[in-house]
């Protein structure tokens, strides 16, 4: 308190510095939509070895290694996208938003391959158990962002093989980069939760 | 009071707008992205669904006034309450809340617009929407073949009534999507709101010189995040389970029907508290002006606002003690529930020290303001007695717990509220709100709120359980529910005395002009309606109180900071 008398604000000499509000958004949105997921998780362990009928998830689940590298390193790529992009180097961003499409979808073919595999396969849908339920509520949640995830990233790589993004966008690709972070960090919670702790 | 119009000009000289007559105007305000008109839409639409849910209030007053009564259906009753419920909590409270928040937090900071103007124009139609799709179920509830209905599972819709096999047709549908959009768009709002305080600020506006009023709504945001997701997340189940099959609170393939409560209650509780918040905030604002002081331990008031955000993220299940949670799980949520209420004391005592020694002045706002403080004293005396484990045993789902959250409802909030319309009407409209109107407004809505809900506690205590629809004569219960009903009509009347007041004074009022309570934040520093771009020129915020500064250039609130 006694700092400001010291120091008086005014206009002309000090910047008026305030915080990113596309940031701010959001981390917001990302404290919200991770509550949604805390509670899916919850469901998910609360309901651990309930099921009152087959099958189990430790009869039925597979490490799925390829699409957690795959996931996990496309956060990598879309760091260098944003890295790329403040340096004005639009064509190394491109590529790397490229390898981050890429990437992601590749891990949304091997949910997609899983999910077929225990459908088809071992006859497990929504209904058949608890674990069904709890299983493809989860998986199936964390999909739907990876899939918006996509559909934002598809978006800003059309644009910038367009032409049309430029190093004033930074800012904005950091804000999609940040979700995309997010998509990331969840999968890793989702991963030890299904395939870790509840085989 | 006195205006000082020349200091205020040292900050705008905007001339009052205009606006376009004719059919443009509809089509203006349905595309709008201007704070101002989207707050002001929050507030009618809540405005109008309070008449609706008031309405239905007076009708369970009625089947309930005498006993053994027929008024209404027992499927009626049902959906009355449920509907009652819904309503005034997610389409009265947040909209209303949210609409003040709107209107009043781009002012008080010096911006022009919140963060961002079109998530908050798509929050808004959002939480609209869900409010007409409630409605709707009143005619498609049941399906297509013509007897529609609304839902009926109460408002807290516990598992496994809401399943597929209980509650069938459609009207428990329409009641989750109803309430998980207008979820989505309390969420959208949120954002916008801490966004907003976080980066829209003006110059000079520092974290400890924002108005209380934005930090306890950034507050509340930021509690919504953490809370109101939840709830999504459990209706996302809750339509799950009704149209794919799953099984979350289906008891008969194993799911848990107690899961429900928790997930319920991890919002319903803190849920209170984002209500609560913003009420508190309009006191803030409110109290200080009235009381001709600043406000007592703006610190303390902060931070016993975000203590009050946190430690009312652990007392959900004092909803719950009949459930079964055993000693340890009792035990906590007593411990956690009866911390709510110190920082609940801080900010108590900080409003009475504001009070102590000013030179208070009586007019409609502080009048409700005054009634806010000791309702909600006694609120949270029954909330305190409650929390205790054993005694809520005795008392829960009964007409005491019924009592005490309408206490805190309209007594607390509601009240707030009211002073918060006579408080900023002059600031939205130009003009002032009639003063006489006000005062029977007032008085007949205190005496309308006490015989309602002083006396709804006795037959609680004396075991009458909530929901019923109807009760058996010679049980003390009588006199009672007697009183209650005639107090709920004269809240009736007092409300109805509010609505004509306010469209009296839109039309015949007194003018305004900018600053008529002779306050201290910038929102009175622009012209009553502000123009579309807020302020002219940007403000600087050289205090807590920038428009004290510049209206006492010799005795400047910065010098003291």
């Amino acid at each position: 308190m006694t700092q400001t008398n010291a120091i008086p604000i005014s206009a002309d000499e000090q910047p008026w510095v305030l915080p990113d509000k596309g940031i701010v958004g959001m981390w917001c949105l990302i404290a919200a939509e991770a509550a949604i997921f805390l509670i899916f998780v919850v469901a998910y362990l609360y309901y651990l070895g309930k099921s009152l009928s087959g099958p189990t998830p430790a009869q039925v689940l597979e490490l799925p290694i390829l699409g957690t590298i795959c996931l996990l390193s496309s956060s990598l790529t879309v760091h260098a996208a944003v890295t790329a992009l403040r340096r004005a180097d639009v064509r190394r961003c491109s590529l790397a938003l490229g390898a981050t499409v890429a990437l992601g979808s590749i891990f949304l073919l091997t949910t997609a391959q899983e999910w077929h595999h225990l459908i088809y396969e071992v006859g497990l849908t929504i209904q058949t158990n608890l674990f069904g339920t709890t299983y493809f509520s989860l998986v199936g949640l964390h999909a739907t962002h990876v899939i918006i995830g996509l559909l934002l990233l598809s978006a800003v790589l059309l644009f910038s093989l367009g032409g049309h993004v430029t190093a004033h966008h930074a800012e904005r690709l950091e804000v999609l980069s940040l979700y995309w972070h997010f998509v990331d960090a969840v999968w890793i919670v989702v991963f030890l939760v299904v395939y870790v702790i509840g085989r | 009071m006195a205006t000082s119009t020349t200091a205020l000009e040292a900050i705008d000289v905007t001339g009052p707008t205009s606006q376009p007559p004719g059919p443009g105007i509809v089509y203006q305000w349905l595309t709008t992205v201007d704070h101002k008109k989207i707050g002001l839409m929050y507030i009618v639409y809540a405005l109008l669904f309070l008449v609706i849910a008031g309405v239905q209030a007076m009708l369970m007053r009625i089947q309930l006034a005498v006993p053994n009564n027929h008024f209404v259906s027992p499927q009626t009753f049902n959906r009355l309450f449920t509907m009652h419920g819904t309503t005034m909590i997610f389409f009265v409270a947040v909209p209303v809340l949210f609409g003040f928040g709107n209107y009043l937090i781009p002012l008080m900071i010096g911006a022009r617009d919140m963060a961002f103007p079109r998530l908050n124009a798509f929050s808004f139609w959002l939480s609209a929407f869900g409010g007409v799709l409630l409605y709707l179920s009143y005619f498609a509830g049941s399906g297509l073949y013509g007897a529609g209905s609304a839902p009926d599972v109460g408002w807290f819709a516990y598992a496994p009534l809401t399943s597929k096999v209980f509650s069938p047709g459609h009207s428990t549908d329409y009641w989750t999507l109803a309430v998980l959009l207008s979820g989505i768009g309390t969420t959208g709002t949120a954002v916008n709101i801490v966004a907003t305080a976080l980066c829209m600020r003006c110059k000079g506006m520092t974290l400890n010189r924002m108005p209380l009023l934005v930090w306890l709504y950034t507050v509340a945001s930021c509690m919504v995040f953490v809370v109101v997701s939840p709830l999504s997340a459990a209706q996302i189940m809750l339509c799950l389970d009704r149209y794919l099959g799953s099984h979350f609170f289906d008891t008969q393939a194993g799911g848990s029907a107690v899961l429900w409560m928790h997930f319920f209650w991890i919002f319903g509780h803190p849920e209170v508290y984002i209500l609560i918040l913003p009420t508190f905030a309009f006191i803030n604002e409110i109290v200080p002006v009235f009381s001709r002081k600043a406000i007592f331990g703006y610190p303390a008031m902060v931070a016993a606002s975000v203590g009050i955000g946190f430690v009312s993220l652990s007392v959900w299940a004092h909803h719950m003690f009949t459930v079964g949670m055993g000693p340890a799980g009792n035990t906590f949520f007593v411990f956690a529930t009866m911390v709510v209420s110190v920082p609940t004391g801080i900010k108590m005592f900080n409003w009475l020290a504001t009070i102590w020694g000013g030179k208070v002045i009586y007019r409609v706002p502080m009048l409700f303001s005054v009634g806010f403080l000791f309702q909600f004293l006694i609120a949270g005396l029954t909330g305190i007695m409650l929390s205790s484990a054993p005694f809520d045993w005795q008392l829960s789902a009964s007409y005491f717990v019924v009592a005490h959250f309408h206490y805190v409802i309209v007594g607390g909030i509601m009240f707030s509220l009211f002073a918060a319309f006579y408080y900023w009407y002059p600031k939205m409209t130009g003009r002032m709100m009639d003063e006489t109107l006000g005062k029977w407004h007032f008085w007949l809505f205190v005496i309308g709120f006490h015989l309602t809900f002083d006396f709804m506690h006795i037959p609680g205590l004396l075991g009458m359980p909530r929901r019923v629809y109807t009760y058996e004569a010679g049980r003390g219960w009588e006199v009672w529910n007697f009183i209650v009903g005639i107090g709920a009509i004269v809240q009736g009347i007092a409300t109805l005395i509010f609505v004509y007041n306010l469209i009296h004074s839109y039309f015949r009022g007194k003018e305004a002009g900018p600053d008529p309570w002779d306050a201290w934040t910038l929102e009175w520093a622009t012209t009553s309606p502000p123009p579309d771009y807020n302020f002219a020129m940007e403000p600087t915020a050289t205090s807590a109180r920038p428009l004290w500064d510049l209206k006492h250039p010799d005795d400047q609130d910065s010098s003291y900071e």
